[in-house]
């Protein structure tokens, strides 16, 4: 089932659209410290993203996910390789919302919209649109902390929209929710991504969560991160994560992981 | 749900009538976890609030009051070195009966108030430079922060004998008292930011001037508004003392000017009244404007207490 990116890139290439990838991570590697005392954090990685994809990172500790979409977001550079988006400037969750405490649920959306480029005549109305979109409805005057962990996330994914990129870079964003909101939240995703013609780049280390959400789970090795294997996942959405069909995959992924995460002990 | 056979259109279908069920019922739980999980956020009803909160001090100031006038009654100092309560507010009587008392009080309020003024429009972007521009926080931020334990009456000499007995002098004080407060409080209310909203600010684009308008600053807010409220407290300190030193006829006269008349003519009552009157206006100004500013302030970020 590992599949080369190449294929991919092939398969794409084929239809006449005008950027053949969401974002293109081209032999890209990354290193922290001094030349000397480099810790190598990111090997050699090759990924495209096409366009309305979602595509899973997923990886123990120490393989730079997180270092990867920070790359992707350009808020970091890569040491060598090149990195391509194509568009506006990616949308980024976080683990945590991040959301400003000054301001309400409404007006954190709008923010994004404003900084957009979006009159501010309109920006009221695609703010209580988007807030319908993540079932927050009447949410718009809410201050951050009278919302639940759950909403907050909603709001949170609902500021990303805002920004109307073409791709969402997501970085752990359940990992902190409990389990059942954690399940309505990847269905929202799923329901969100497919009425959108979203491409998702989601960083996890929870493999059932990458069965659950991805068309295509890149699994990473630690120290430093390099591609170890690729699964396409071929089941129809919408999955539950308790479906016997992403349990068996999830079973296979994760014995590859376990293998990698070994490895480290062997030395 | 994962047989490979069944042809793409029948799968759609499917999955589109399997979809509207699980999108129904989706919502359906996601309605019940936003009810569970949100709490009602209520305010304690007004009257605990001013039971809770006004009777103490009232309390305090009453047995104050009392200790005094036993202190008067035993006579533990010579009367005309301690009043009684009650010679104090005759003192202040007598001025309010004169139409004089007002004037004193607004002289210093205006001064204090202009001077605070001045002294937020430098201490703002002085403090946001030395927070944001690392050389510049490098050179003059341990200055800064080692003027704040200057007390500022130590410049009243150096203004005199810079600008004579003229109000150049009394706000030159006040600007050297209260631009370090200001500043210092945006450098530590800039350092606090979690990093994750500068972060978060830049993948939305609020990069540059942006940032600091849409992000930086009002994250700052909290600690800025500590900062102006001892700025004020700085300003308003500095004034008395430099109205203290600096008297002069040709100056208005405000409450420090009052305090040396007390002292000119030992009298004792004009002088307690005086330093009551600082008290007041100083207690006044920050429970009237700083207080509610900061409550509100802190109340919409959920950060009070009592707000949950």
């Amino acid at each position: 089932m590992t599949t080369p990116t190449l294929t991919q890139q092939a398969a794409t290439a084929g239809i006449d659209e005008p950027a053949p990838y969401a974002a293109r991570i081209d032999h890209v590697s990354k290193s922290f410290g001094r030349p000397g005392a480099q810790q190598h954090v990111l090997d050699d990685i090759t990924v495209d993203v096409a366009p309305g994809e979602f595509v899973c990172l997923l990886g123990a500790s120490g393989c730079g996910k997180s270092t990867l979409l920070n790359l992707v977001a350009g808020l970091d550079k890569p040491t060598a390789g090149t990195i391509d988006v194509p568009g506006s400037r990616p949308a980024l969750m976080f683990q945590e919302h991040a959301l400003f405490p000054w301001l309400t649920a409404g007006k954190n959306i709008e923010l994004a919209l404003k900084l957009r480029g979006t009159p501010r005549a309109d920006r009221r109305d695609e703010a209580e649109r988007l807030l319908e979109l993540v079932r927050l409805k009447g949410a718009y005057g809410k201050r951050v902390h009278e919302l639940s962990g759950g909403m907050r996330q909603r709001v949170a994914m609902a500021r990303a929209l805002a920004q109307d990129s073409g791709l969402l870079l997501m970085d752990e964003p359940f990992a902190a929710l409990d389990a059942i909101t954690r399940d309505v939240l990847h269905d929202e995703l799923t329901r969100i991504w497919e009425a959108t013609n979203l491409s998702v780049l989601f960083v996890t280390h929870n493999v059932r969560e990458a069965v659950r959400l991805a068309e295509r789970v890149i699994l990473l090795s630690s120290r430093p991160g390099r591609i170890a294997r690729t699964w396409e996942v071929d089941i129809p959405q919408p999955r539950r994560i308790e479906d016997a069909a992403v349990a068996e995959l999830s079973v296979e992924i994760t014995e590859q992981l376990r293998g990698e995460i070994r490895r480290h002990g062997q030395h | 749900m994962a047989s490979t056979e069944t042809t793409t259109e029948t799968r759609n279908a499917a999955d589109a009538k399997a979809a509207g069920a699980r999108g129904a019922e989706t919502a359906g739980l996601e309605a019940g976890l936003d009810a569970l999980e949100t709490q009602a956020v209520s305010r304690p009803p007004v009257l605990r609030t001013l039971l809770s909160k006004v009777v103490p001090p009232v309390v305090a100031v009453l047995i104050v009051l009392a200790l005094w006038q036993l202190a008067y009654h035993f006579e533990l100092k010579a009367h005309y070195q301690l009043p009684s309560p009650l010679d104090v507010w005759g003192s202040l009587r007598e001025k309010w009966l004169e139409g004089t008392l007002l004037s004193y009080v607004w002289e210093s309020v205006s001064r204090g108030a202009l001077g605070f003024a001045a002294s937020l429009v430098i201490g703002t972007p002085l403090g946001l430079l030395v927070a944001r521009v690392r050389p510049v926080r490098a050179a003059i931020g341990p200055i800064l922060s080692g003027l704040q334990s200057l007390p500022s009456v130590a410049w009243v000499p150096a203004a005199i004998i810079w600008f004579g007995i003229t109000d150049a002098t009394i706000y030159a004080v006040v600007l050297l008292g209260a631009v370090p407060s200001i500043a210092n409080g945006l450098i530590s209310g800039v350092d606090q930011i979690p990093p994750l909203f500068l972060r978060a600010g830049r993948t939305i684009g609020a990069t540059g001037m942006k940032g600091v308008r849409h992000v930086l600053l009002p994250a700052a807010l909290p600690g800025y508004i500590s900062g102006l409220k001892q700025g004020w407290a700085f300003s308003w300190r500095s004034l008395m003392a430099a109205e203290l030193i600096a008297t002069s006829p040709d100056l208005g006269a405000g409450l420090g000017q009052l305090l040396d008349q007390g002292r000119v003519g030992s009298d004792m009552s004009l002088v307690l009244a005086a330093i009551l009157l600082i008290l007041i206006v100083g207690i006044g100004i920050e429970l009237l404007i700083f207080a509610p500013i900061e409550r509100r302030v802190l109340r919409s970020r959920g950060l009070l207490p009592n707000a949950r």
